[in-house]
């Protein structure tokens, strides 16, 4: 039987690379094998440099981006500054844990720039455990070869290593978006990928 | 010494798990232990999941217009209780809403009806469909973690005047919300979508979107087990809600 983690489906992933980081997710919405629609992007931008993707159960992955957007709304009213990767990734954790005995069916990664201009990758599992990761946050077997790539290099490793991924994956694809962000500069670009 | 101590006078740590657990807000119902609470929660998506109905819901985006077709018939278990069921409600001028799933359930248009109405809101214009969409999904997914969820699925059909686009909006039991140009829900999904992937554009006129609704609900009668007894077809437009007239008398050619 299905578990709520992927009655819907999805994929996403986070990488650094030197002064920049990229995250990516597919735009898939399934029920089970049957795909309802090929335009569900799975991440949320919470500041210029702070990005949260959400795969898991698609009313959860609206219901979190949503309560987050609403926090983090909260403390920029509060604090009169952006929020900072690693702040929202605490924030992430210690929401998720609020739900310890029903935790919303989510498995969020973090991918941002903090003040000093480093890359911060992150992921959690569903009760807000925080997996820090130098390289990079779900999909394959760590490798040195990530580290040290340019920003074009990156968009390059990140999209093969989702495409890839989403091919051989009945419940993902149908197209990816990638986020690249730099210290000054956030570029988004839509992958078509395979529509079959 | 210390553990007699311990033993004596405080609790037992799996006392004081359930203890702290019976304080917990969302464990303020009944539930007394962490597995009697996952069992709730896995509930909520787990054995129901792939139970479809042969209920028929549709919904077909175009130019400037937003078909809903739903099946008549009102089934419980293998009878037809009724053969001119309405599974659609109004809830304002530009939106229109189907719903399938359990009877009682379905009480959910009435409950999201009132609030998305013209009339109740303090602003000057009736909601959007975007609005409502968004509405109706905090309603279900709040219901969703709660003591007794809705189980309906919906489609939200409407037009928003201010842009001046058809909108359709897919959203199930679970409260997953998708904008789509076209839709369908319960075993209907099977038979129609691959047909729509096929013919449907974005740009089509009423008089093809009705074409493309005639191939889904020819394709329904052919391979669709039960009869559900014809469809009511409602459009929004720009002008707001009318009903069509669907002759659907005329025999399919068997596959």
């Amino acid at each position: 039987m299905s578990s709520p983690f992927s009655i819907n489906g999805g994929a996403c992933v986070a990488m650094t690379g030197k002064d920049c980081v990229a995250i990516a997710c597919d735009l898939r919405l399934g029920l089970q094998a049957l795909t309802i629609s090929n335009n569900f992007p799975k991440i949320f931008s919470y500041s210029p440099s702070v990005y949260l993707g959400l795969t898991g159960l698609a009313t959860d992955v609206s219901t979190v981006a949503d309560l987050f957007r609403y926090k983090v709304n909260m403390y920029r009213l509060r604090e009169e500054r952006q929020i900072a990767p690693r702040t929202f990734a605490n924030l992430v954790s210690s929401s998720l844990y609020e739900r310890r005995f029903g935790p919303y069916f989510v498995s969020p990664v973090v991918a941002g720039i903090d003040d000093g201009g480093k890359p911060f990758i992150c992921g959690f599992d569903s009760i807000g455990c925080i997996d820090f990761a130098k390289d990079f946050i779900v999909s394959g077997t760590a490798s040195d070869q990530l580290l040290g790539l340019g920003p074009e290099d990156l968009f390059e490793t990140i999209s093969q290593a989702l495409l890839n991924a989403v091919d051989r994956d009945a419940l993902s694809g149908w197209g990816a978006h990638v986020y690249i962000i730099e210290k000054d500069k956030v570029t988004k670009r839509l992958l078509k990928g395979r529509q079959d | 010494m210390i553990l007699k101590n311990f033993q004596a006078h405080g609790p037992s740590p799996a006392q004081a798990d359930r203890r702290a657990l019976r304080q917990l807000p969302s464990a303020s119902t009944s539930y007394q232990t962490t597995t009697q609470l996952h069992h709730r929660i896995y509930s909520l998506v787990h054995p129901i999941y792939t139970h479809q109905t042969a209920e028929v819901l549709l919904g077909i985006t175009g130019k400037d217009f937003t078909i809903i077709a739903a099946s008549k018939a009102a089934m419980r278990g293998a009878t037809i209780l009724k053969a001119t069921d309405d599974k659609t409600r109004e809830l304002n001028q530009h939106n229109l809403m189907a719903f399938s799933g359990e009877a009682g359930d379905t009480s959910i248009s009435q409950n999201t009806s009132k609030p998305t109405s013209a009339s109740t809101q303090c602003a000057t214009r009736p909601p959007s469909p975007a609005a409502v969409s968004s509405f109706v999904r905090s309603e279900l997914s709040r219901a969703l973690r709660s003591r007794r969820p809705y189980t309906v699925n919906l489609l939200l059909g409407g037009y928003d005047t201010i842009t001046d686009t058809p909108a359709l909006y897919w959203i199930d039991y679970l409260a997953a919300l998708a904008k789509v140009p076209y839709a369908a829900h319960g075993y209907a999904q099977y038979y129609c979508l691959s047909i729509l992937d096929k013919h449907h554009h974005p740009d089509i006129g009423f008089e093809r979107g009705m074409e493309l609704l005639r191939m889904c609900t020819d394709e329904l009668k052919r391979r669709l087990p039960v009869d559900f007894k014809g469809v009511t077809v409602k459009v929004v437009t720009k002008e707001g809600i009318r009903e069509v007239e669907y002759v659907d008398d005329k025999p399919v050619k068997s596959a």
